[in-house]
């Protein structure tokens, strides 16, 4: 326990500050580093089309990291989101392939809704069924992606429509990308969704289920529903990366750890019960606005996630110790060590 | 948490059973498993006999016992990390990266510079896991997805497609018999009877059990965790090493896909989850482990006797895996939770 040595009490004003930005901390740290390193390296980063643009491109892992915190904070794992992603953008495609004149609303409400009848799976054989998140969504992820390739024999393809695209690669009034306002509402809703009723219950959820249970919260309802709002939001971020890039088998490869990192880097515990889903979108801020660094710097695409795994050891590994610090809470090591530590 | 159904007779201290007095055991998820991969044997073998297919026969067989070597190795360390309450994500890119170092350097070196080598490299990694989480105390999924990243970037970085070459010497490990049995499975037995050895009758594997089951009650018991769960991720990689030359031999050289085109690092901890090792560690063991490994070759084998296509095994395999742990689950409901 290191950590003894440097439980020292920090200055007033500084320690409420810490106190107030809560275990998320490190991230608004990087966060702000990461901006002020591309505002030296490239001075044109903070046009405002730039920025649009940035914003665009982070938009689909953001939705990813807000669906995947409400799982992650109420004690659970999604590994399944990329698959859904990938699934989504094919059976759009397919959805386009037997239907041309379908009208764009209606394909986005089905791939939203199909991502949530995804999540509701995984959230009825989590809570029903007792199996660990890790390994229900694990299976998910095999099913989704065998299905999809099983159903297009290998090689998805088709093309999606114009107007399905606006929503990834469109711009309203010529100058605004479609998918930052759905971000931004998709983050506002998020907020206000951890500030009400359900927010609570699922932060007590996460924090103890017997505690939870006791005081009548019904658990059950909560996880699957978190879920189920995870896989809506997979769903969105699949209608935004379709537009985005097109119909790929790998559309949506990676985004699950990607989305689990960003919430993490957030400064949510895995096990549920602490973090803000603010931190978890400024993690997954950082996480983009990492890339578009090492990008910018010239690093080559092969030592990007080098540098980008030591960067998410080091941060988490800092929100550690300054976690430890703040509270004072050694004893609760042995919960945030094991990821299934508060399901059991 | 720790309600352990596994410990076999006399072994009552592997575990901190914190609840005394448990007599009930009902059935034993080692057996369970090992049931279950006959069941699915027998049931393959009597869907391919309907198909007019032979589905016992010598070289099948043998090929099923091939193809389980190095998930087997792999998740045979995987399940000591679990078991210590960890994870490891990184094991499918040091298979990568192993399999490369040691053909490098068997192009330049010989063998057992190469077989150092690789297990050297394994050594690194793995202390390079443990000391990150249980120094740092960063969560041991994310520590090491962080290690997969820095091992992807390297290998992506150095290295194009396949590269350096196996000694036709060393490829014997891959493909030589002996009688009917291939040379490999005996490697797999040794190494998993080795980490059975250590997991069941050494101190240290009590102490993997301890860390596992209650890390706090672990530590206030006087057991070393922080050194436990590096000792066990150090454990961990050198069996991954071990994968990694037995594909080497395989392939006859190094391949940057070796490790990550079977996602072994996914399908371990679902193999071990499948032998009934609880993901929160402490409970669980080696026997259980290769159990589930049998249960996804022979699956594997009898889909590719019945020609299924191969996007529809992954469907297969998903709900397996699913129902195979709700069923543990399940049996466990009734005594453990007062509804």
């Amino acid at each position: 326990m290191s950590t003894a040595a440097t439980a020292r009490p920090a200055p007033g004003t500084g320690r409420r500050l810490l106190t107030a930005l809560g275990t998320a901390t490190p991230v608004y740290v990087l966060l702000a580093t990461v901006l002020i390193a591309l505002a030296l390296t490239d001075p044109g980063f903070y046009e405002a089309d730039r920025l649009l643009a940035f914003v665009k491109r982070a938009a689909p892992l953001v939705i990813l990291a807000t669906g995947q915190y409400l799982v992650i904070v109420c004690g659970e794992f999604d590994l399944s989101v990329g698959a859904i992603v990938t699934a989504g953008v094919v059976v759009a495609a397919q959805l386009y392939a037997s239907f041309p004149a379908l009208h764009w609303l209606v394909a986005t409400l089905v791939l939203l809704a199909a991502g949530g009848a995804a999540g509701l799976v995984s959230g009825l054989v989590t809570t029903r069924l007792r199996v660990p998140s890790f390994i229900t969504t694990l299976g998910m992820m095999l099913i989704l992606e065998g299905a999809v390739f099983f159903w297009t024999g290998g090689s998805p393809q088709g093309a999606l429509p114009a107007a399905f695209r606006a929503l990834g690669r469109g711009t309203a009034f010529g100058w605004l990308p479609w998918a930052v306002p759905v971000c931004l509402a998709v983050g506002v809703g998020a907020y206000l969704l951890m500030r009400a009723d359900f927010g609570r219950t699922l932060l007590a959820t996460g924090d103890s289920e017997r505690a939870a249970h006791l005081s009548g919260v019904r658990v059950t309802r909560v996880r699957v529903t978190a879920f189920v709002l995870s896989g809506v939001a997979a769903g969105l971020a699949a209608v935004l990366v379709g537009g985005f890039s097109g119909v790929s088998a790998q559309a949506g490869q990676g985004y699950e750890f990607e989305a689990i990192t960003a919430v993490v880097l957030g400064g949510v515990l895995l096990g549920g019960g602490r973090g803000s889903v603010v931190g978890a979108m400024a993690g997954a801020f950082s996480l983009q606005a990492l890339f578009t660094l090492l990008n910018l710097r010239g690093v080559s695409g092969a030592l990007e996630s080098t540098v980008q795994g030591v960067i998410v050891i080091a941060a988490v590994g800092l929100g550690a110790a300054d976690y430890s610090r703040l509270r004072r809470r050694r004893t609760r090591s042995p919960d945030t060590r094991s990821p299934e530590g508060t399901t059991r | 948490m720790t309600g352990d159904l596994l410990t076999a007779p006399g072994e009552k201290s592997a575990a901190p059973a914190p609840r005394p007095g448990r007599r009930l055991r009902l059935t034993d998820p080692v057996t369970g498993v090992w049931l279950a991969a006959l069941a699915v044997t027998l049931l393959g073998w009597a869907v391919v006999a309907a198909q007019g297919g032979q589905f016992l026969t010598t070289t099948n067989v043998v090929a099923v016992l091939q193809n389980s070597v190095a998930l087997g190795l792999v998740a045979v360390g995987q399940s000591m990390v679990i078991l210590t309450g960890s994870l490891d994500l990184s094991v499918a890119y040091l298979i990568s990266l192993g399999t490369l170092v040691a053909a490098q350097t068997m192009q330049s070196g010989g063998v057992l510079l190469a077989v150092l080598a690789t297990l050297a490299l394994s050594v690194a990694v793995g202390l390079a896991n443990g000391l990150i989480v249980a120094g740092l105390k960063v969560n041991a999924f994310i520590a090491t997805l962080g290690t997969a990243f820095i091992l992807r970037g390297w290998i992506e970085d150095q290295y194009t497609g396949p590269a350096g070459q196996v000694t036709a010497g060393f490829q014997r490990l891959g493909y030589d018999r002996i009688g009917p049995v291939p040379v490999s499975v005996f490697l797999l037995l040794a190494v998993a009877g080795a980490a059975w050895f250590l997991t069941r009758r050494t101190r240290l594997g009590h102490h993997l059990y301890a860390t596992g089951g209650d890390e706090h009650a672990a530590r206030l018991s006087g057991v070393r965790t922080r050194r436990t769960v590096v000792v066990a991720h150090v454990l961990c990689s050198l069996c991954v090493g071990a994968a990694a030359l037995f594909l080497a031999a395989r392939l006859g050289a190094g391949a940057p896909w070796a490790g990550t085109e079977a996602r072994y690092d996914l399908e371990s901890i679902a193999a071990v989850v499948l032998g009934g090792t609880a993901l929160a560690g402490g409970r669980g063991g080696v026997a259980g482990t290769l159990g589930g490994v049998l249960v996804l070759a022979v699956l594997d084998s009898v889909f590719n006797q019945l020609a299924v296509d191969p996007f529809f095994k992954n469907v297969v395999r998903g709900v397996v895996i699913i129902a195979a742990v709700a069923l543990y689950a399940r049996r466990r409901t009734p005594r453990r939770r007062t509804a």
